[in-house]
């Protein structure tokens, strides 16, 4: 004769409540659904697009969700070469998107400014928004990105995700129009 | 080419490695590209370009490559441009429709004002950068400047910084191993690779896959 043991969540004992952290869930919730906003720039948003693909098939971690409207992404991956020409805009979509908000500085080039080092390159998008996480190649694999963003689940675990919300945030005029 | 010099005189042969050159003076220029594009068949500019000679006067010319779509024949007309810090130029707009965006990328890089042209802005930079990159005195690791955009500034609080360079620029070697070949720069100070041995002793060394056999 067999018996089956019910491991976890037993309703019948528990009846309809589950008693956790407000954090575990919301972190929980975040991390399984962080839309991109891919800010595809150069090559490096080849290997995104690859990441979306079957092969690597980002949805397996919630991702395969590219929002072009900022208004309803959660992270930013920058993947390309950030001129200063296009800096304005990538500053100008970060500061779009709804909090909370990540990015990712996908290849050397958004990292670093990569092999352009010349006068029209960014050196760096950290020099003009806050970085999460960093990937290093040029262009990364699909398997690094997916890496990083496993990274930055690992980050938004961690983090207290009540602070985000009664955090009293500054709030800048933010006026890029042309003068 | 013979008939383009007899119906063209002031034309001067220029010294080039590939196609027909001919230096023309600016006052001529007009003329002689109109005649080269409706009775010499050159229809198609196939390239517009300027070249910064830095210390020699005139400083700027400007290079016109002709293409003849009936011949297949290429035609390479250079001319100088006097006028420095700012030298001018008769736009070939007219004559050319292709010729807008290669005399604004002209404008940009090179500060040649394009007379006649119908939008002379900058087409690569951002409105308002006050340098021509592609002028000999500019630095290529650029300049500090302040960030185009006013929203920027105020959120970022930094400024178009000049690139680090590293040890740069950097050059391909055209001789010696491959090992050796690869670009360095050429202040490697920075790389401790230099004071490695076995990388220095790596072109004296037979190739890696007959190394490893002894």
């Amino acid at each position: 004769m067999t018996t089956t043991t019910e491991y976890g969540y037993n309703s019948k004992v528990e009846g309809e409540v589950i008693v956790s952290k407000a954090d575990a869930v919301i972190n929980w919730v975040r991390r399984h659904s962080v839309w991109p906003m891919p800010m595809g720039l150069a090559c490096c948003a080849i290997e995104l697009m690859a990441a979306g693909g079957s092969r690597f098939d980002i949805s397996r971690f919630g991702m395969e969700v590219m929002r072009f409207s900022p208004r309803q992404s959660d992270c930013m991956i920058v993947a390309g070469t950030v001129t200063y020409k296009m800096a304005q805009v990538v500053r100008r979509i970060y500061d779009q998107m709804a909090e909370p908000k990540w990015v990712v500085a996908m290849g050397a080039c958004a990292s670093t400014g990569g092999m352009y080092r010349s006068y029209a390159t960014l050196q760096g998008v950290d020099r003009i928004v806050p970085v999460d996480v960093y990937i290093s190649g040029c262009p990364p694999r699909p398997e690094a990105l997916l890496d990083g963003m496993m990274r930055l689940q690992d980050k938004i675990k961690t983090e207290s995700s009540t602070r985000t919300l009664l955090r009293n945030r500054p709030v800048r005029d933010l006026t890029f129009q042309k003068k | 080419m013979k008939t383009i010099l007899e119906a063209h005189p002031y034309l001067i042969e220029r010294e080039s490695a590939d196609w027909p050159a001919f230096n023309c003076p600016q006052d001529r220029l007009m003329d002689c590209l109109q005649s080269l594009q409706e009775e010499h068949g050159f229809d198609f500019l196939a390239d517009l370009t300027a070249i910064d000679h830095f210390d020699a006067q005139p400083r700027f010319e400007v290079v016109y490559q002709l293409f003849s779509t009936e011949r297949h024949e290429y035609l390479r007309i250079a001319t100088p441009c006097g006028g420095d810090p700012d030298p001018v130029c008769p736009s070939v707009v007219p004559l050319w429709k292709t010729a807008n965006w290669h005399e604004r990328e002209a404008y940009d890089m090179f500060g040649i004002e394009f007379s006649g042209h119908p939008d002379l802005r900058r087409i690569l930079m951002w409105d308002g950068y006050p340098y021509h990159p592609l002028r000999k005195e500019f630095p290529l690791a650029g300049k500090e400047v302040e960030f185009p955009d006013e929203g920027l500034r105020e959120a970022t609080g930094k400024t178009v910084l000049p690139a680090p360079m590293m040890g740069g620029p950097f050059h391909a070697s055209q001789t010696g191993s491959m090992a050796k070949r690869e670009p360095r720069a050429d202040d490697e100070s920075w790389n401790e690779a230099r004071d490695r041995a076995d990388i220095q002793d790596e072109e004296n060394l037979p190739p890696r896959e007959l190394r490893d056999k002894h």
